[in-house]
């Protein structure tokens, strides 16, 4: 959910852009993680490791908890990784594969 | 190969300030920082700074970082390299990186290490449920990127984190549920228990988290009183219902680089965990490389700008800027670091920092 009203910080409403997100379209602000597009969407689970989901947890590129599969490549860190027009979005299954193919 | 007097890792406060030093004193820098703009954990502190106006108090976080951007920015021998993360250094100070998803390697005459912390996990059943959060993410996807994470969270820790955190989610309007805190007491400032207090949110000391519930997202956690040695009090689990739970249960310095470095360290529990060994200059017993921030002792912003002051006019000054106005500069730093660390506040890191000072050789 996006914040509108804040008694100190002002947000700048940046242009929207759609990507996917599992074959479903979304919006959200260029540039900024696609990790803040997702939630801003009210998606909080982005993969899933050996049968347990998993979300975001540190936020700032450290914690390898928000690893997703992105344009087909697996392990993009999408706390950090800027939200582009078009991007395919994917939950990564286990420790994902360059080939595109298999659970890794 | 590309070469720089001094390389910089990081660019939060310490990195940022380390940066302004060492350009100041004539050596040309280059600073690293995995962003696409500078500025750490800065970007995302809303309140306002504690301390002696030398060091910025009464400006928010977000303000001083501006401020420094601009200062770098118009520096002609700070070079800065965005979304850039570092992979390794190496024997005579290689350091190999990926800087926008390209690999790359350059020289350095002398590195400072400013890498910051991460956040420390809990462990407790389900923690890894969708939904739980370190406190630092749950700033950052507010405060920066304008999105309330949940609307009804549990805080873990009243430790200042803890208690500044739940005050911004107020702010965001989210609703706390409720902060527990393992210890007898509140760890935090009384100024920041009293603000969350006010809004009506409960403060439970003596009191953790069993579990996380939940199938495929945060629903709910199972609370329990602790007894005087941190072990949970059968019988006293009770439910609470939360979308959301947020730890802030402390920062451990990342301190991966300097590992790969070869600097000596040790294991601190005052300074947050492995530190390196350094002189008071901050030179660590890797030669040339030098650490600043909370890789180097878990503390706040106001001592990672004083620390990554220090150390950028030391690494200038060891590079040949060996001129006495630059050292007379280094010892006012170095005092007003310590006229901050006074005090009962900074006891715990007065006495970390004993135990990991490089002794002087004979």
């Amino acid at each position: 959910m996006r914040i509108t009203k804040h008694p100190v910080l002002k947000f700048e409403q940046g242009k929207m852009v759609p990507f996917t997100f599992e074959g479903q379209t979304l919006e959200g602000i260029e540039g900024e993680p696609i990790a803040a597009a997702l939630h801003a969407n009210g998606i909080r689970e982005l993969r899933d490791h050996k049968g347990r989901p998993r979300g975001l947890f540190c936020a700032i590129g450290n914690c390898s908890s928000c690893l997703m599969e992105v344009n087909g490549i697996p392990n993009v860190r999408v706390c950090t990784e800027p939200l582009k027009e078009g991007m395919i979005v994917k939950k990564q299954k286990g420790y994902g594969s360059l080939l595109g193919g298999g659970e890794g | 190969m590309k070469f720089s007097d001094v390389v910089i890792i990081g660019g939060g406060p310490a990195g940022m300030s380390a940066a302004l030093a060492a350009a100041e004193a004539g050596v040309r820098v280059t600073m690293m920082d995995r962003f696409s703009e500078p500025g750490g954990q800065l970007v995302k502190q809303t309140h306002r700074f504690f301390g002696s106006e030398h060091e910025r108090a009464g400006t928010r976080g977000i303000e001083i970082v501006e401020i420094l951007r601009k200062q770098i920015e118009e520096n002609p021998l700070i070079e800065v390299k965005k979304n850039t993360d570092v992979l390794g250094i190496y024997s005579d100070r290689v350091i190999t990186f990926e800087e926008d998803h390209v690999y790359g390697r350059m020289t350095a005459g002398k590195i400072i290490i400013a890498t910051g912390a991460s956040e420390k996990m809990l462990q407790f059943e389900n923690n890894d449920l969708p939904g739980v959060y370190g406190a630092g993410a749950v700033q950052t996807l507010m405060n920066v990127y304008g999105i309330q994470p949940g609307q009804r969270v549990l805080m873990i820790g009243a430790g200042n984190i803890g208690l500044i955190v739940s005050y911004q989610l107020l702010q965001a309007g989210a609703q706390v549920a409720a902060i527990v805190e393992a210890a007898p007491r509140i760890g935090g400032y009384k100024v920041h228990a009293s603000k969350v207090r006010r809004f009506g949110v409960p403060i439970y000391t003596k009191t953790t988290i069993k579990a996380a519930l939940g199938d495929h997202r945060v629903t709910g956690a199972v609370l329990a009183d602790m007894d005087d040695k941190f072990q949970i009090i059968p019988g006293t689990e009770r439910e609470i219902e939360v979308d959301t739970i947020c730890i802030a249960v402390g920062l451990a310095p990342l301190s991966e680089l300097l590992v790969h470095s070869g600097a000596e360290m040790h294991y601190v529990p005052q300074l947050g965990g492995f530190v390196p060994v350094r002189d008071e200059y901050l030179e660590t017993t890797a030669p040339g490389v030098y650490v600043a921030g909370d890789v180097s002792c878990i503390e706040e912003a106001t001592a990672a700008m004083l620390e990554g002051s220090i150390a950028g006019v030391s690494a200038a000054i060891a590079s040949g800027m060996n001129r006495p106005e630059l050292i007379a500069k280094r010892e006012e730093f170095v005092e007003q670091l310590a006229i901050l660390r006074s005090g009962a506040a900074g006891k715990k890191i007065r006495d970390g920092l004993k135990l990991i000072a490089r002794r002087e050789q004979n």
